[in-house]
């Protein structure tokens, strides 16, 4: 059983690993806000992914489930207070382009 | 649980998320995003935490992408100028990629070799109102404020903005 749940753990993990490296390159690589935002999202989801199986494999799922509530709450949060801080960059930019935004360069 | 039906899932969700990064359409980006949620979601009832997957489908597959596309309708396209010059630096930017990979692998093949985790039990009960409501009060005040500072930031944003317009 041990063994079954560290195979479950080692697949998740991987598949996770590499949503993570997804979401990380597409906030490295990327000039647009939105895009950004998307990348944040899926790094996002790969934590709450880790979080279930973590709680899977250690039989502990009520504690999982709800370390994931609280984690999807706070995406959402963010996700609505950047999604204005990006309208209101365009707005004064007219653009959604980061490497517009120098003012704050030393 | 069935560990092929989670590996065509987890596949899938890695497909949509690759798309969601790679496609040039922000709006398309934003559907891949949904998808991936909603693959996530399946992935969380066939792990057999219900309550945590319905969250992720009506939250983060529907009202995430609806703020993503309303936030994507609101602002300007990119010009197919830009389009054009962006495609021609796209190729430079892809170097990062193997060498990441490459890191990776070498961190992933280390904790291989030492497969020891150690699964530690936290709390003895398993109902998710218990751990929710009694374990975790402190973090559910934690929770509220956080929700009150998102919506203040959001009523600043647009209060900002209709001071702009006057």
């Amino acid at each position: 059983m041990m063994n079954d749940s560290a195979n479950i753990f080692w697949v998740f993990s991987i598949f996770t690993i590499l949503l993570f490296v997804c979401g990380f390159y597409c906030l490295m690589v990327t000039r647009n806000f939105i895009r950004a935002l998307i990348g944040l999202e899926i790094l996002t989801k790969a934590v709450t992914l880790l979080i279930i199986v973590a709680g899977y494999v250690s039989n502990r799922m009520a504690l999982a489930q709800s370390m994931a509530i609280t984690l999807i709450v706070v995406e959402v949060v963010v996700i609505a207070v950047a999604a204005g801080i990006i309208f209101g960059i365009f707005k004064k930019t007219g653009a959604l382009n980061v490497a517009k935004l120098r003012n704050l360069k030393g | 649980m069935t560990l092929d039906l989670n590996f065509v899932l987890l596949t899938a969700m890695i497909v949509s998320a690759v798309w969601a990064v790679m496609t040039r359409s922000l709006l398309m980006s934003a559907v891949g995003l949904a998808v991936t949620s909603i693959i996530l979601t399946m992935l969380m009832f066939n792990l057999g935490s219900p309550l945590a997957a319905v969250f992720e489908l009506s939250v983060c597959a529907g009202l995430i992408t609806v703020v993503f596309v309303s936030t994507i309708s609101l602002t300007k396209p990119i010009t197919r100028c830009e389009l054009k010059e962006k495609t021609k630096n796209r190729i430079k930017r892809y170097w990062y990629l193997p060498v990441i990979l490459v890191v990776l692998f070498v961190v992933l093949g280390f904790y291989m070799v030492y497969p020891e985790i150690n699964f530690l039990g936290l709390y003895p009960s398993n109902d998710v109102r218990d751990v929710m409501w009694k374990l975790r009060t402190t973090d559910i005040m934690g929770q509220m404020i956080i929700l009150l500072a998102g919506v203040f930031g959001v009523v600043v944003l647009f209060k900002e903005r209709a001071k702009d317009d006057e």
